[in-house]
């Protein structure tokens, strides 16, 4: 398997990684392979993991009773899945289910967020690249919600 | 008699010499329209002869306030412009445009077959003019002509008037549109009364002008004669009720969409439409279907619609335009503004009907004025 | 007194608002409330650009404004896909095969077809907002080797929204055009995207400095699109949007359609975003 430190400035989230942080976060991933229809997580485990996709694409469902699965995002390569690494004892409130066969970068939330307390240089980097994405969710998840293609155009 | 041979060339006739006039426009079949009483305002309709014009009249004007009064002298046309301009004959309120006719399998389509006679005129003001002009740009100056404006428009002969009397609410002199007629009629009057002489100063502006002037008595317009009309004209630019400040009104008005005084303005305002009625230059149309109960006969219609109307901005489940705000702003800065951009002058003439009709007199000089102010403070 | 335009004094009077008889060749059912309607063109109908409109006339009730969605090499109909909303589009849709229906047309502006030759083209749709785009992309296939990277990024409300769906899986069988689809949500079997289009625009690669976009679609979507694609580097001269307004007569006279100084039948319905741009910003213009 390639080296981790490697993989991950392979991947466009990554890049522009700085020299020095590289074994920092590298220290806390792993590469991680799951097949088609497996499941990344579920709705209600603790959210200890996010994941950098390499190749292949990822469900973000949720499950109301008596109704069809309903899928509100996707996830593709060089994408970043899941924010709720940053808040501690935080738990996903979707099922991330792989729709094919998906290759990833696993990075250990606390693992992270430790040595983001330790290295504030470190921590305002990733605070850089995840806020960015945290708001696109947001202006995307508005626009879906709008429903604008229901009954205007 | 005096022989007129070129255009331009001014001549003077007496009261009998333009009851002449109207006789021989009569004569050749014209729909004679002119200036007559009726609903206590000044209104343009069919007239017959001097006798149908509003001897002796005049107006006062003030924002939301049309009042006649007696004038005191014998002036045919000592007043300043009512409720009506001629778009009434040139762009009628409502029109036929086609029909429909059920059959065994879908339907079929009637052409009109429209016969007009052609329209003369009588009292057309500098202003008229130019809002005239301007309509022709509208249906006449881009890739598509309206049939139907043109065929009202080509045909007709166009007395014009320079005014003798400004209203409270005309504001042409800082508009540049008048009060003197300058181009597009066929004759021009102005009217002079000095010591117990009525008659009235006529310009050829036609050849068909010459013609008809050709069969009245008239004589050749002396120095002083001409000095006279000068001085009416002048007067009634000196006595404008109102002013606009007109320039850089087009980028005054498009760097202020946002301006808090829409906000203000739109207080006052009924969104009513009056404005957009009696204004000589909006042009605004709907077209809707009009069928019989059988449903077997259908027909186009076009009336004038008004962008003070929720129903014109309508888009498949709301309209764009919601607020009074929104109308009002549309409203002036198309008129002020957009016009240059759509047709290359000023959408507006100057003619204050707008400011007299609005029932709560919102004076669009007042509103100029007001958003220019906060831009120099 | 004559009139002071010497334009008119020579042309022939002609009433533009005069419709054409025609005839329903083809309904077919595109989704819930959206199907094609395919109209024989007739001898008199003139060619089309991609991005113009007709006026259709439903008897009895009126006339509305919908984009042409056919190949603009197929001269003998006209394609047009409507959606029910009011009630003339509602009359419209209830037409059968055989079924008169009276058309004026084309109108207005198209896209910028020869403007974008030897450019990459990003075409963004969003919901019904294919129908004016597709004649635009059946042009451009047909003149592929005239443009560069071609690719499609069309956004909906779910998977059975998607308009022309078995155009679409043929397209995307070629490799010589990217097409990404994207539902706002999927409740069944969906291997696509899902998220808003501006997500796609953010994953796609092309040369914004040889590029031109085209974006129909809800106003809303537009307005979001074409920030995306100014961030990802498209100057404001080479993003399109086709605007949408309440239209009466689709030949500058009827005044319903203004947006600004624009009239969207005859300056538009394509529009150049830099000629746009501010009174997007401004609400109820």
């Amino acid at each position: 398997m390639a080296d981790t430190g490697q993989v991950l400035v392979e991947h466009k989230f990554f890049s522009d990684l700085e020299e020095a942080f590289r074994p920092l976060v590298g220290g806390c991933a792993k590469m991680i392979i799951f097949e088609a229809g497996q499941y990344l997580f579920h709705d209600g485990d603790p959210a200890e993991w996010f994941y950098l996709v390499r190749y292949g694409r990822v469900a973000l469902e949720v499950v109301a009773p008596g109704r069809a699965t309903l899928t509100f995002q996707t996830i593709g390569e060089s994408d970043v899945l899941g924010m709720f690494w940053l808040m501690p004892q935080s738990h996903w409130t979707h099922d991330a289910r792989a729709l094919e066969l998906t290759h990833a970068i696993a990075i250990n939330a606390n693992c992270l967020r430790q040595k983001c307390e330790r290295d504030h240089d470190l921590g305002y980097d990733l605070m850089k690249r995840f806020v960015p994405i945290l708001l696109r969710r947001l202006e995307s998840a508005q626009l879906q919600m709008l429903d604008v293609y229901g009954h205007s155009k | 008699m005096f022989e007129i041979v070129q255009l331009g060339e001014q001549a003077v006739i007496t009261l009998e010499g333009l009851a002449a006039l109207l006789f021989g426009l009569k004569r050749r079949d014209f729909r004679l329209i002119g200036p007559t009483l009726r609903d206590q305002a000044i209104v343009y309709d069919d007239i017959d002869t001097i006798a149908d014009l509003p001897r002796g009249w005049s107006d006062e004007q003030d924002g939301g306030r049309y009042r006649l009064v007696q004038r005191g002298d014998d002036r045919l046309f000592g007043y300043a412009v009512g409720p009506q301009s001629w778009k009434h004959y040139l762009h009628p309120p409502m029109l036929s445009l086609w029909r429909a006719e059920k059959r065994e399998r879908g339907f079929e389509i009637i052409a009109p077959d429209e016969t007009l006679p052609r329209f003369a005129f009588l009292g057309v003001r500098a202003c008229e003019l130019k809002a005239i002009a301007i309509q022709d740009r509208v249906f006449l100056g881009d890739s598509f002509t309206d049939p139907h404006y043109r065929r009202r428009r080509e045909g007709a002969f166009i007395i014009a008037l320079n005014c003798s009397h400004a209203g409270g609410t005309c504001f042409c002199a800082s508009m540049n549109t008048g009060p003197k007629v300058e181009a597009g009629f066929d004759l021009s009057l102005t009217e002079l009364i000095e010591s117990d002489v009525h008659s009235f100063l006529v310009e050829i502006g036609s050849v068909e002008g010459v013609e008809l002037l050709a069969e009245v008595s008239s004589r050749e317009a002396s120095s002083e004669d001409r000095a006279q009309a000068e001085a009416v004209v002048a007067n009634t630019a000196a006595n404008m009720g109102r002013k606009m400040e007109a320039d850089g009104l087009k980028e005054l008005l498009a760097r202020n969409l946002d301006h808090k005084r829409w906000d203000e303005v739109a207080q006052r305002c009924l969104t009513c439409a009056n404005c957009t009625m009696v204004c000589p230059t909006c042009f605004c149309t709907s077209v809707e279907d009009a069928s019989d109960l059988a449903g077997e006969k259908a027909e186009r219609r076009r009336r004038w619609d008004s962008c003070f109307t929720m129903d014109f901005s309508y888009l498949h489940g709301g309209s764009v335009r919601n607020s009074p705000k929104s109308r009002y702003r549309q409203w002036m800065t198309h008129k002020l503004s957009t016009w240059f951009d759509q047709f290359g002058t000023s959408g507006c003439v100057g003619c204050g009907r707008c400011i007299s009709w609005c029932p709560v007199g919102i004076d669009i000089t007042e509103e100029v004025h007001a958003i220019r102010e906060s831009e120099v403070k | 007194m004559a009139i002071q335009n010497e334009l008119t004094a020579t042309l022939p009077i002609t009433d533009p608002m005069l419709p054409r008889l025609t005839r329903v060749l083809v309904r077919r059912r595109e989704g819930p409330e959206t199907l094609t309607l395919e109209l024989e063109a007739g001898a008199a109908a003139p060619a089309f650009l991609p991005g113009q409109f007709n006026m259709l006339y439903a008897f009895g009730i009126g006339e509305v404004a919908i984009s042409m969605s056919g190949d603009p090499a197929v001269a003998d109909r006209l394609v047009h896909t409507i959606r029910a909303v009011g009630e003339t589009s509602t009359a419209l849709t209830r037409l059968e095969a055989g079924d008169h229906v009276g058309v004026r047309g084309p109108f207005g502006a198209g896209w910028p077809m020869e403007a974008a030759y030897g450019c990459d083209v990003i075409v963004v749709a969003g919901g019904l907002g294919l129908a004016p785009l597709r004649p635009a992309l059946y042009r451009i296939l047909a003149e592929r080797e005239r443009y560069g990277k071609v690719v499609l990024l069309y956004g909906t409300r779910s998977p059975t929204d998607i308009l022309y769906r078995h155009e679409l899986e043929r397209w995307r069988r070629r490799l010589d055009v990217q097409i990404e689809v994207t539902v706002d949500y999927a409740n069944g079997p969906w291997h696509g995207h899902v998220g808003s289009v501006t997500t796609l625009i953010r994953r796609t690669d092309f040369d914004p400095l040889h590029g031109i976009a085209m974006v129909c679609g809800p106003e809303t979507m537009m307005r979001v699109t074409a920030l995306a694609l100014k961030e990802a580097g498209l100057k404001e001269d080479a993003i399109y949007l086709s605007m949408e307004r309440n239209m009466k007569c689709a030949i500058g006279f009827c005044g319903h359609c203004q947006f600004g100084p624009h009239f969207i039948c005859k300056d538009g319905p394509v529009l150049r975003y830099d000629r746009l741009g501010d009174l997007l910003r401004l609400k109820e213009i």
